[in-house]
């Protein structure tokens, strides 16, 4: 993981500086290896934790050999060496090498070793008999997962934090678990004694036998595994064996090519090695006399040698961590870090215990700054704790808010006693630092020029009271800005003025929009919301241009991290057939998809088609655009309703397909999920969509507006109660119109409910107190009636060269001399 | 000189390096407002042709993560890209708000063609 971190820094920094060659001894690009307990207990596929698929490496030209290991390094000629692997030998393992396979060699200019480590291996006879396995890489998890299908017990020597997540992952295979530690406790480096013999009861109710102090010295059993023996003699019967005893760094090839090795490659706070053009990082490296066993040390170590390497930062350094660690494992809630022990005689120990619920909190505090913490059985305050630990913060007064969340309802930690490095946007990674200098420096006085400015609270904007309170520190108050109430930051005008000017000049199209209330200055960041607009103010007569419509729309695809397109066919109400399920596998399989998704909307997600395939997908899929990229209505989710479900009220199923049939591609201010359920049950989670229809008894159905189950979580207000599928579509459409009108742009349904009020929206929508009713029963059908699928651009596209990947231009030396 | 003798490749010299003319195809192959991606040889370039007729060329993929800039949306002299919307100055490269740049070259229209120069270094 190191490794492949390394080259993300780098190529983030400087794309174009370096030729970047890669050795792994595992047959693939890089995965999260963290999430292999996940993988072992079926929470998760192998192919979702792989981070880069080959493709990543061909498309920024890394020479990627996937299953070679780098053998030495010949520090004169400055080569690399390499040879492949047998296909069956461990990628950890002393050798493993083909041996008889010609040797790789490439030459470098600096070197990276991030070989990561292997299994310690206890003295134990009969290590090699088959059903005894180490428990490290992606082939490793499937191998325990096949093998335990024939087993009934299983043994894991080790009770650390790895040996119990291999215990609970095996679990999930049916078969018995034992844990075997040699210490008298489980998780000794994160654990107390008291907290240990809690998580032990804990790891019991759910099915895991744990013995302590126990030494197997011999593994039985001559053709598969059938026991162990151990120190006192005794045995113990077991079909397989997992060893997940402790980690010793990969050193071979630094040793080998002269390297100073002592318990790791021995590195300075550059990562630099004993030759100063070789680097290493991530669990082989021994820093300041420290080793780390987990991934957040090995990120900073990451970012501080790209930084060095790419120049960009050469007072770079790495001075280590401090660690902080959770486990995994679904059921049992863990948090730890730093000491699980008082060690200075000053030292506070603030401790809450409550075993009836199996709840252990422990703090250690040191001079009013956290130095240790153990939260077991509930770690709802694990985050900011976390936070106040690597941070050294001043910890508030009362400790028991730390324990249990603030008493008076505010946040135990306040943004001012943030240091300046801290991270206050985790979508955009902005720091305090970065904000307040925009605040101070660059005079950003607002929330959206903040933003302008860094790029903080412009992901998913949870960080905006952050900032808000920032603001209101360092620039006395928020300045009121009045762009914040455009409806495009690149036109001066409110929602109500530009409509009014657009219809008063009759503007049809986004050029004429930036002609003539923009003097013509066209602002790419306000095309989109531009676009949206006049297509719902002109269903029929909007201009379309399309350089005003961002990438998806242009492509009738959802553009995703690596440039390629996912597509999600219209499967209305979420009733498909054996049939289209066939050819959208075939075309799946046809244009290589590089994932198949069942979405949340019971849709299915073909995921990573280029785009010059586009056409050719659509074409064969035969299947209308399920719009999953416009801002617009998306799927309407069912439950099975009165056809099978034995609750059912109401025909949910017929419900959502009419609705979707009917509404499918509307543009709206932000995308609109909805559902219909069969009954007050909710299996298709209706109170929480952006518009919802729920069966009641009577025949009657419920119209619910303005739920939410994503960024926000909120219940939806219920808005009527009607007697008909017609009049559920009736309101729906008019809410959605009335919605289009006067929603801001990408507002969601909730937002707008919320702003609205829902005594408001049912004055208008339902008693028709403005008299507009019909009005929007007719726009909202124009609209309809103007809905063409986008997909028939297969066919006919707009523009010659609408889909084609990167046009070729070669540049021949003939050519030129000629 | 004639659209073909003018078609690419034609080698000059600054002085000191080596330039190259290179020819990308017909101006109505970007739609206006639009960008297009190519690759000349194996380097990456994107071309925008603004409403106003303008062409710009800059690299291929954004400095943040990646992103295919010929996908972004265009205006002001400006592309957005279309992953993570971070702006860039098309004329000098600069991001806005952000310590990157993406590598910007000299382009034209002569006789209907899009010419984009490549200089020193960057043309393997
Ligand atoms: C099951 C499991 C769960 C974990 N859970 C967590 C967790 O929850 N939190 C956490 O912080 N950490 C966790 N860790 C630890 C974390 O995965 C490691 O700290 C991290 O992967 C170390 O990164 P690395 O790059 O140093 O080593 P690795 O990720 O092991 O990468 C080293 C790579 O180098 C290859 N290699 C070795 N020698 C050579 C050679 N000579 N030539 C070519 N290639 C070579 C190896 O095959 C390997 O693929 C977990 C580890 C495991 C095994
Ligand atoms: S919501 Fe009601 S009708 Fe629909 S599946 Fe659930 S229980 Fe059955
Ligand atoms: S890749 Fe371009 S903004 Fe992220």
């Amino acid at each position: 993981m190191a490794g492949a971190r390394v080259v993300e820094e780098i190529l983030q920094r400087d794309a174009q500086r370096f030729a970047i060659t890669m050795f792994g001894a595992e047959p693939y690009g890089n995965y999260n290896r963290i999430l292999l307990s996940n993988v072992l207990s079926g929470s998760q596929q192998m192919e979702e934790i792989f981070l880069n698929p080959l493709l990543w490496y061909s498309e920024r030209n890394i020479a990627l050999h996937a299953g070679v290991k780098a053998t030495s390094i010949d520090r004169v000629r400055r080569l690399v060496i390499g040879k492949p692997m047998r296909p069956t030998s461990l990628p950890y393992g002393l050798d493993g090498c083909d041996q008889s396979a010609t040797p790789i060699a490439e030459s470098y200019d600096q070197v990276i070793i991030a070989t990561g480590s292997r299994p310690f291996l206890p003295p134990m006879e009969g290590m090699d008999t088959p059903g005894v396995f180490q428990f490290r890489t992606v082939d490793d998890c499937g191998q325990i997962a096949s093998y335990a299908k024939q087993c009934k017990k299983a043994i894991v020597i080790g009770g650390g934090l790895l040996g119990l997540e291999a215990a609970r992952g095996l679990l999930t295979h049916r078969v018995e678990v034992t844990v075997l530690e040699a210490m008298p406790q489980l998780m000794t480096a994160q654990l107390d004694p008291e907290s240990a013999t809690l998580l032990k009861t804990t790891m019991e109710r759910m099915g895991v036998q744990v013995l302590l102090e126990q030494i197997a010295t011999h593994i039985l059993g001559d053709e598969r595994v059938t026991g162990l023996r151990f120190k006192d003699g005794s045995t113990l019967e077991t079909d397989m064996v997992v060893v997940s005893a402790g980690i010793r760094p990969i050193t071979e090839i630094a040793k080998d090519s002269g390297l100073t090795v002592e318990k790791g490659i021995v590195c300075d706070d550059q990562m630099r090695t004993s030759d100063p053009d070789i680097f290493a990082v991530g669990e082989c490296v021994q820093h300041r006399g420290v080793l780390y066993g987990l991934v957040d040390p090995i990120w900073e170590q990451a970012a501080t040698l790209a930084d060095i390497i790419t120049e960009k930062n050469p007072q770079a350094a790495y001075v280590g961590s401090k660690l902080a660690t959770k486990l995994k494992v679904m059921g049992v809630q863990l948090a730890s870090m730093g000491a699980t022990k008082p060690a200075q005689p000053d030292d506070e120990v603030v401790l809450y215990r409550e075993p009836s619920r199996g709840v252990y909190k422990k703090l250690i505090i040191r001079d009013d700054k956290l130095v240790g913490g153990i939260l077991l059985g509930e770690t709802d305050t694990a985050g900011v704790l976390t936070q106040m630990f690597t941070l050294e913060t001043v910890l508030p007064e009362r400790r028991a808010d730390l324990l249990f969340g603030s008493s008076n309802g505010a946040p135990i930690l306040s943004v001012f006693d943030l240091p300046d490095h801290a991270q206050i946007c985790n979508c955009n990674g902005v720091s305090k630092g970065g904000i307040k200098e925009a605040i101070l420096i660059g005079k950003c006085h607002s929330v959206s020029k903040v933003g302008a400015h860094t790029k903080a609270g412009m992901g998913c904007g949870s960080c905006k009271s952050l900032i808000m309170q920032l603001l209101e520190v360092y620039a006395g108050e928020v300045v009121e800005d009045p762009s914040e109430h455009y409806y495009v930051p690149g036109v001066p005008l409110t929602k109500p003025e530009l409509i009014a000017a657009i219809k008063a000049q009759g503007l049809k199209s986004v050029s004429a929009v930036f002609r003539e209330l923009a003097g013509g200055k066209e602002d790419p960041g306000s095309k989109v919301g531009l676009a949206s607009l006049l297509k719902s103010l002109w269903p029929h007569e909007y201009e379309d241009e399309r350089d005003a419509r961002f990438i998806n729309d242009r492509v009738h695809a959802n553009i995703q991290r690596d440039g390629t397109f996912s597509v999600i066919p219209r499967i209305y109400g979420g009733v498909t057939s054996a049939a289209e399920l066939k050819k959208i596998a075939e075309v799946a399989e046809k244009y290589q998809a590089k994932m198949v998704k069942l979405t949340g909307g019971q849709r299915i997600d073909l995921l990573g088609f280029k785009k010059a395939d586009l056409p050719a997908v659509w074409k064969e899929l035969g299947i209308p655009s399920g719009h999953a990229y416009t801002k617009a209505f998306r799927t309407c989710k069912s439950c099975v309703g009165t056809d099978f479900c034995r609750y059912g009220l109401g025909d949910s199923i017929a419900l959502s397909q009419k609705i979707e049939r009917r509404f499918q591609g509307i543009e709206s201010p932000h995308k609109m999920k909805l559902a219909t359920a069969g009954c007050p049950r909710n299996c298709s989670e209706a109170y929480v969509k952006d518009l919802g229809a729920v069966a009641i008894e009577g025949g009657q159905w419920e119209i619910y507006l303005g739920g939410a189950a994503g960024g926000s979580v909120r219940k939806g207000d219920l808005l009527c109660t009607v007697t008909s599928h017609d009049e559920v579509l009736r309101y729906m459409g008019r809410f959605m119109q009335y919605y289009r009108e006067n929603g801001k742009y990408l507002e969601r349904s909730y937002g707008f409910v919320e702003r609205l009020g829902i005594e408001k929206l049912r004055d208008v929508l339902v008693h028709d107190t403005e008299g507009i009713g019909t009005r929007l029963d007719a726009e909202i059908e124009a609209a309809v009636a103007a809905y063409k699928d986008p997909w028939e651009e297969a066919t006919k596209p707009v523009h010659e060269n609408q889909f084609t990947n990167p046009l070729a231009v070669s540049v021949r030396e003939e050519e030129v001399r000629a | 000189m004639t659209p073909f003798e003018e078609r690419v490749e034609r080698r000059w010299s600054d002085g000191k390096t080596t330039w190259r003319s290179v020819d990308l195809g017909t101006v109505d192959s970007v739609p206006l407002g639009e960008g297009r991606a190519y690759t000349v040889n194996n380097l990456g370039i994107a071309v925008f042709r603004q409403r106003d007729g303008q062409l710009f060329a800059t690299e291929s993929t954004c400095p943040h993560r990646n992103g295919p800039l010929a996908d972004g949306l265009v205006g002001d002299g400006k592309v957005i890209c279309p992953l993570h919307a971070q702006k860039f100055d098309l004329t000098t490269g600069h991001c806005a708000g952000e310590d990157m740049a993406i590598r910007t070259y000299p382009v034209r229209e002569v006789h209907g063609h899009i010419v984009v120069e490549i200089g020193p270094q960057t043309l393997a």
